[in-house]
């Protein structure tokens, strides 16, 4: 099982609402974010187009987070998710760093968060927060070695790009373009 | 015109607009890691040479200041962590990926090592000392019974802590500026330049410090060599790579770079010591204050400007 996302670009128009969900379930301290929404505007007058993102923490395959953690407070859970264990977090800044997203920060407590796709949720077998309120139903969550899934199937018809695929990190979070 | 705009809606203290997460505690601790490094691998190597009457300053004198230097350092990587009453978290673990962790291990090794071999020499500060506590002197006389043990065991380590303030930054992929592994060779050889500048500085014999001297120069002229080759290989590298070395050629860091670290820091420095081992007289102070300066400088700039450079999607 490997746990991943998919953000239709098309059908997304960047109401934030994804952000807020994820600000009050997971009661992110006020100031920061665990996720937001990215507004690229390309091209030549009168050419030109623009790209929404909703972007977060890509749990990685391959993590430098993880990786760098000195502690490993940084690990990889069930489904590939990329955690943080709050106990042992020395808030040393080095997954900061190490995270070309910049999908990490320090959290006012001492430790370094970030997204966790809602796993309290997940246990509970609902959707990440920010998922299940999308007033577009852009957001897809599902494991990406089943077939069938609505998410696999997706990837399938469409195409789709990951972000920063250059860094080596194998992001989880898809975007169909 | 092709042009393109970024929107983003995060707003993280410490990460934007720019990453700003590691302020002056990383670079000062960096900076004195490399000295503290410098010194002890030249004390170590010129112990084992068997230099130590020739060589006082390099073997005995200059290795009291390294407790300090590292405790100094220690200091700034704790003031660092968000999470300080933590900290022993490092101890519970080794994390062969994570340079973080055996570099937290090193510093473990190195530190009581470089106390041990100071208290080794301690006789010869104080003359008529006397321990109050009794493993002390236990600790003086292992030291000098195993000193060729202990110097082997303190250049391996000393090696190991100086390139290790190169590649705690090298290891970051994410940060172009920092990703390439010239990165720890050129932060070891600013290292060890440092301590030889110490040392040279603190000498009061003049053959100790015409080889000091020398042995500075050797190392500013691959410190030189190494810096072109950063930047040859930048501009051989990917757009990231390309945009961040234009901070240096161009950029913010143009003239603290160039100006501050390369003129100031290496050139001038070189050309004083080259015009003192020619017999006019300088003081020794002013090409070892200037290397010292250009190395902190140096490593302030690195990773401010390393935070800077980033992966554009």
């Amino acid at each position: 099982m490997r746990y991943a996302m998919l953000i239709d670009t098309k059908k997304c128009v960047g109401c934030s609402d994804c952000v807020v969900a994820c600000q009050n379930e997971n009661r992110v301290p006020i100031g920061y974010c665990r996720d937001w929404v990215i507004e690229h505007a390309k091209g030549t007058f009168p050419n030109v187009s623009i790209e929404l993102r909703s972007e977060r923490c890509n749990h990685c395959e391959n993590s430098p987070c993880v990786r760098c953690c000195p502690t490993g407070a940084s690990h990889y859970e069930e489904g590939g998710l990329v955690m943080v264990d709050r106990g042992a977090c020395i808030g040393c800044g080095a997954c900061v760093q190490s995270c070309p997203y910049n999908a990490r920060y320090s959290h006012p407590d001492g430790f370094v968060d970030k997204c966790s796709f809602c796993n309290h949720r997940l246990e509970e077998g609902k959707n990440p927060s920010c998922v299940s309120v999308c007033p577009t139903s852009c957001m897809y969550f599902g494991d990406i070695d089943d077939e069938q899934s609505q998410l696999s199937q997706l990837l399938k018809n469409r195409t789709w790009k990951v972000l920063a695929p250059e860094v080596g990190t194998k992001p989880q979070i898809y975007y169909l373009t | 015109m092709n042009e393109e705009i970024l929107i983003s809606g995060r707003m993280n203290p410490h990460i934007d607009p720019t990453l700003g997460i590691w302020g002056w505690e990383i670079p000062l601790y960096l900076f004195l890691g490399g000295l503290a490094a410098g010194i002890l691998f030249f004390a170590a190597l010129y112990s084992l040479l068997g230099k130590e009457k020739e060589l006082p300053t390099a073997v005995r004198k200059a290795t009291f200041l390294v407790p300090v230097i590292l405790m100094v350092g220690l200091g700034a990587l704790f003031l660092d962590l968000k999470n300080k009453l933590y900290f022993w978290q490092l101890y519970t673990t080794i994390r062969i990926e994570s340079p973080m962790s055996w570099g937290a291990w090193i510093l473990m090794l190195i530190t009581p090592l470089s106390m041990a071999w100071c208290l080794s020499y301690w006789r010869d500060l104080i003359p008529n000392w006397t321990w109050q506590v009794k493993y002390l002197e236990w600790i003086e006389e292992f030291v000098q019974k195993y000193r060729k043990a202990f110097a082997w065991t303190m250049i391996i380590s000393s090696v190991i802590l100086g390139i290790y303030t190169g590649i705690l930054l090298s290891a970051f992929n994410a940060r172009p500026l920092w990703n390439t592994s010239i990165l720890g060779p050129l932060f070891l050889v600013s290292g060890l330049s440092t301590g030889a500048a110490t040392i040279m500085w603190l000498s009061k014999e003049k053959l100790e410090r015409s080889l000091f001297s020398k042995i500075d120069l050797l190392l500013i002229g691959i410190e030189v060599f190494f810096i072109i080759h950063l930047f040859m290989g930048f501009m051989a590298s990917n757009a990231a790579q390309i945009e961040a070395a234009q901070l240096f050629l161009g950029g913010a860091y143009t003239l603290p770079f160039w100006g501050g670290v390369v003129l100031l820091g290496l050139v001038v420095p070189a050309i004083l010591e080259v015009m003192e081992l020619r017999g006019k007289h300088i003081p020794v102070a002013f090409p070892a204050i200037l290397i010292l300066v250009g190395g902190l400088v140096f490593r302030f700039i690195m990773v401010e400007a390393g935070q800077i450079s980033q992966y554009l999607y």
